[in-house]
């Protein structure tokens, strides 16, 4: 599929940077936890928590959308096997993003949590990109991907759709401070531009010529 | 609009909004987070790793002096009618939950930055349409008036509340010392400007993008009001930095942003004076930014709003804002026959 000799790492070295992955998606929440015991989150951490595990997602999208290209570009084919694990910490930080809200801003009033779902635009495009990533979460199993065949791959481009709604949900909750939102408006949309298909086609071109420079 | 006849203090019966005290330790939150570290194994994590390195973790993770900057016990009167007997929120909280932004952005960036902010020498100046413009020293601001407390319920625009406990004096008290002329219709407040100190005046990163100095105003009607306080102190001591000091406004029928704190300059004006936020987003923020459940934020609900009390984090109670925060019957008529839709 990709067009790279792939750099062979060992099943055991694999395993080894999974962990490694593994420890960079949980440190950040061992950090939460350990900031609000401790008071450095201000004496009602509500916000810092929602904005915290908002931004956890955000980081584990962008994290997520570099495999493939830094995959291609530096011809490591095995890194791809990690991008599940990463896309799952999208999952579980969204997650808590959504449960932070529920729970300790609206103390788990359900009349609120839908009300504020349908009338406010930045909760609703938050909402619906948390949708599409739990559907890539649940289908994330090698057997329902073989299952679904190619239908798989069209469910999967959805993290596409959410690498644009999430940064927009960002941008559009901030009270004032858009430098930061911006910011990540700007990486997603790099690394979707990057996806584009006269951009690919550039890049082989170039491969082409550079192989037959070579000859 | 302006009524200055409005301002009479007169025997007041106990309003109805009070509620009977929840007699709660106001020191167990911050008593129980200890334990709870504790209780997580950092005592034993801490046995098993070298001296240094104990220090630098509970450096990170223990308890820090959250208030190293001083502050003074004030001498005041308890003013009894007002919210005396409301559930307060505690003094750990009020001072690590703000909003700042001449110090950052986040909620506890004010107390994290601002312990070291210099508030003496100060200068207060009133001045415009006024009689006799003065300007008051560091002293004089707890000194010139007589300092009373009260209770006040705090409701911010971004739909969080607080009862705090403020001491000061009316600002009627202080526009009556300088005798506002009959041009006088509206008063304009002034944050001061430094941004030596206040890093987010210095960085836009930071300071998310007011225009700074930030600037507040009211209707002279409003300014008179017998509600609307100056502010000096809370919990009985003068201020923090992250409450305001040296010296702040309060109206408590207002949403936060209104009550705006580090006043150097207070003038009195004929015509509507710009305001900070409303300035950033005028659909959002509008001048008058009365408490109203009615009128929603364009991005979120101002029907109910999370108080924060005492106990831990599960603690808040989602409660139903009121008009005007409660506080309708001093200031339901200061706003007869506007829209209040319109007038937000």
């Amino acid at each position: 599929m990709f067009n790279i000799t792939a750099l062979r790492v060992s099943p055991k070295q694999l395993l080894w940077v999974k962990l490694v992955f593994h420890l960079i998606g949980l440190i950040p929440i061992i950090w939460l936890v350990f900031t609000v015991l401790s008071g450095r989150a201000g004496g009602d951490p509500v916000q810092h928590i929602i904005h915290f595990t908002g931004i956890g997602a955000l980081n584990a999208l962008l994290a997520t959308l570099l495999i493939s290209p830094i995959a291609k570009r530096f011809k490591l084919g095995w890194l791809m096997q990690t991008r599940r694990l990463v896309g799952l910490y999208v999952f579980a930080y969204a997650t808590l993003h959504i449960v932070a809200f529920f729970s300790l801003d609206l103390l788990f009033a359900w009349g609120l949590f839908f009300t504020e779902v349908a009338k406010r635009p930045y909760i609703l495009v938050g909402a619906v990109a948390y949708v599409i990533v739990s559907a890539l979460a649940f289908t994330s199993f090698k057997i329902l991907m073989r299952k679904m065949g190619r239908r798989w791959q069209t469910l999967h481009n959805g993290v596409y759709l959410v690498a644009i709604l999430a940064p927009i949900h960002f941008y559009w909750s901030v009270k004032s401070e858009i430098v930061e939102p911006s910011l990540y408006i700007v990486g997603f949309s790099l690394l979707l531009a990057w996806r584009l298909p006269i951009w690919q086609k550039m890049r082989t071109s170039r491969l082409a010529m550079a192989a037959k420079d070579k000859q | 609009m302006a009524n200055h006849s409005r301002f009479t203090p007169g025997i007041l019966k106990k309003a109805r909004w009070h509620m009977q005290d929840n007699q709660v330790t106001p020191e167990s939150v911050f008593k129980a987070r200890r334990h709870i570290v504790k209780a997580m194994g950092l005592g034993a994590i801490g046995a098993s790793i070298p001296g240094y390195v104990q220090a630098g973790l509970f450096d990170l993770f223990g308890e820090q002096p959250k208030t190293s900057f001083i502050t003074t016990p004030l001498t005041f009167e308890a003013n009894a009618r007002f919210g005396q007997d409301e559930v307060r929120t505690p003094f750990d909280k009020v001072s690590t939950h703000n909003n700042f932004y001449e110090f950052g952005t986040s909620k506890q960036d004010p107390s994290d930055n601002a312990q070291r902010y210099k508030v003496e020498p100060w200068q207060l100046r009133i001045e415009g349409e006024v009689e006799r413009p003065i300007t008051l020293d560091y002293q004089d601001l707890t000194k010139m008036f007589p300092l009373e407390e009260r209770t006040y319920r705090l409701r911010c625009v971004e739909a969080w509340s607080m009862v705090i406990p403020w001491v000061g004096f009316p600002l009627a008290a202080l526009l009556k010392k300088v005798g506002v002329t009959s041009k006088g219709k509206y008063v304009a407040f002034e944050t001061a400007f430094d941004p030596e100190q206040m890093p987010g005046q210095k960085s836009r990163l930071m300071g998310g993008g007011i225009h700074y100095p930030y600037v507040e105003g009211l209707t002279i009607a409003e300014a008179m009001n017998e509600l609307t306080l100056m502010s000096v102190g809370l919990y009985g001591k003068t201020l923090l930095p992250q409450n305001g000091a040296p010296i702040r406004l309060v109206v408590p029928w207002k949403y936060g942003f209104k009550s705006i704190k580090s006043i150097v300059r207070i003038r009195v004006m004929d015509k509507q004076p710009p305001t900070s936020w409303n300035q950033l987003a005028p659909h959002e923020y509008g001048f008058y930014a009365n408490v109203n459940p009615a009128v929603d934020h364009p991005r979120w609900s101002q029907a109910s709003e999370r108080r924060i009390g005492e106990g831990g984090l599960f603690s808040a109670q989602r409660i139903d804002t009121l008009p005007f925060n409660g506080y309708g019957e001093f200031v339901a008529s200061l706003y007869d026959g506007m829209d209040l839709r319109q007038f937000y």
